[in-house]
């Protein structure tokens, strides 16, 4: 895939800090885009970093990267937004939305992206009317 | 937005989509999100934190994928500093199946281009304000106002005193008439509280209008 090389090219441009000054320190370093074999973007589109993820009962991973098998644990013991669970896994967030994308794409998560209704959360009166609500009664 | 709005799981290619697994767990709650902006070390965090069901949690950007070549061109380069963007956000659970999400910006200008994943479908944002270093918000206000996203100032008070009266904050920063502007205590939860209100009812105003 064209999108694909260039990426790898722009990865091996890093190799050379390996072997720098810094390679003791950068031993254990893992770069994004490693984990994301190269890319920057999930397959569709950007996902909202609110966006809840729930992993599906028995879903069973046949690729088991560390980043998916902790994501798939996290996301079966409850529901996470993809901005917790960049912190939960110490992982940037547009790792994240790869990964996630990844799995949505598998079927092994399932991800809710805001109310069930047309508009978004923000623009929805209704929405507001409760949230006020709820606030006002914390 | 192509990502699918639906609860329904995405299938995997070649299963047709009405086979998507029943989902039985209870229905997800719905989210929604509020901004809290201003400069360096106002106390966004603390504002965050006072009334989070959780501790304040820090996810981090990689900037990696907007600044490969970049960064890495001027040779001398602190990759600590200058590969992450720390944002903190909080999280409050409310009636009805809500979950209220309070994301931070990253304090330095230069990280702005985050600020536009930030906001996205945010309700709206609070943006507190450090009258020792009034210059601090300026970006912030200017953002929200160019993009006509609802937001109030928070006049943050350390220690309970107020230093500057609020006309001469709003005289000072110029906003329009109907932002609000108050005082608050970022440690405060009912000052927190009543800021949070203060950002919904203008949204409210504002799809009203």
């Amino acid at each position: 895939m064209p999108a694909d090389s260039k990426d790898t090219e722009g990865a091996r441009s890093f190799d050379h800090d390996l072997y720098g000054e810094d390679a003791v320190e950068d031993a254990r370093v893992v770069r994004p885009y490693a984990l994301t074999r190269g890319r920057t973007r999930p397959g569709r589109t950007d996902l909202p970093m609110e966006a809840l993820v729930r992993s599906v009962p028995g879903a069973s991973d046949p690729v088991g990267t560390s980043e998916r098998r902790r994501l798939l644990e996290l996301t079966g013991e409850r529901i996470l937004s993809v901005a917790e669970l960049s912190a939960h896994l110490s992982l940037p967030l547009g790792v994240v939305r790869v990964v996630v994308g990844d799995l949505a794409d598998e079927g092994l998560v399932v991800v809710h992206t805001g109310s069930s209704s047309t508009a978004a959360p923000a623009t929805n009166l209704k929405v507001l009317e409760s949230v006020l609500n709820g606030i006002s009664s914390l | 937005m192509a990502f699918p709005r639906s609860d329904v799981a995405p299938h995997a290619s070649g299963v047709p989509a009405q086979q998507v697994p029943v989902d039985s767990a209870p229905a997800a709650p719905v989210t929604v999100k509020i901004v809290v902006a201003g400069g360096f070390a106002v106390g966004k965090t603390t504002f965050i934190g006072s009334i989070s069901d959780i501790e304040p949690l820090s996810t981090e950007a990689a900037m990696t994928e907007h600044s490969v070549g970049v960064d890495d061109a001027g040779g001398v380069t602190d990759r600590k500093t200058s590969t992450t963007v720390a944002m903190d956000f909080g999280r409050i659970a409310l009636p009805g199946n809500l979950w209220l999400y309070l994301f931070g910006t990253p304090g330095q200008d230069r990280f702005h281009f985050m600020w536009d994943d930030l906001v996205t479908g945010a309700i709206g944002a609070v943006v507190l304000v450090d009258t020792e270093r009034l210059e601090s918000c300026f970006d912030a206000v200017d953002y929200f106002e160019a993009r006509q996203i609802p937001f109030v100032l928070a006049v943050n008070c350390f220690d309970g005193v107020a230093k500057h009266s609020l006309d001469d904050v709003r005289a000072a920063l110029a906003v329009r008439d109907e932002v609000p502007v108050f005082y608050t205590d970022a440690r405060n939860r009912a000052a927190t509280k009543q800021a949070l209100i203060t950002v919904v009812q203008l949204a409210m105003a504002r799809l009203q209008a």
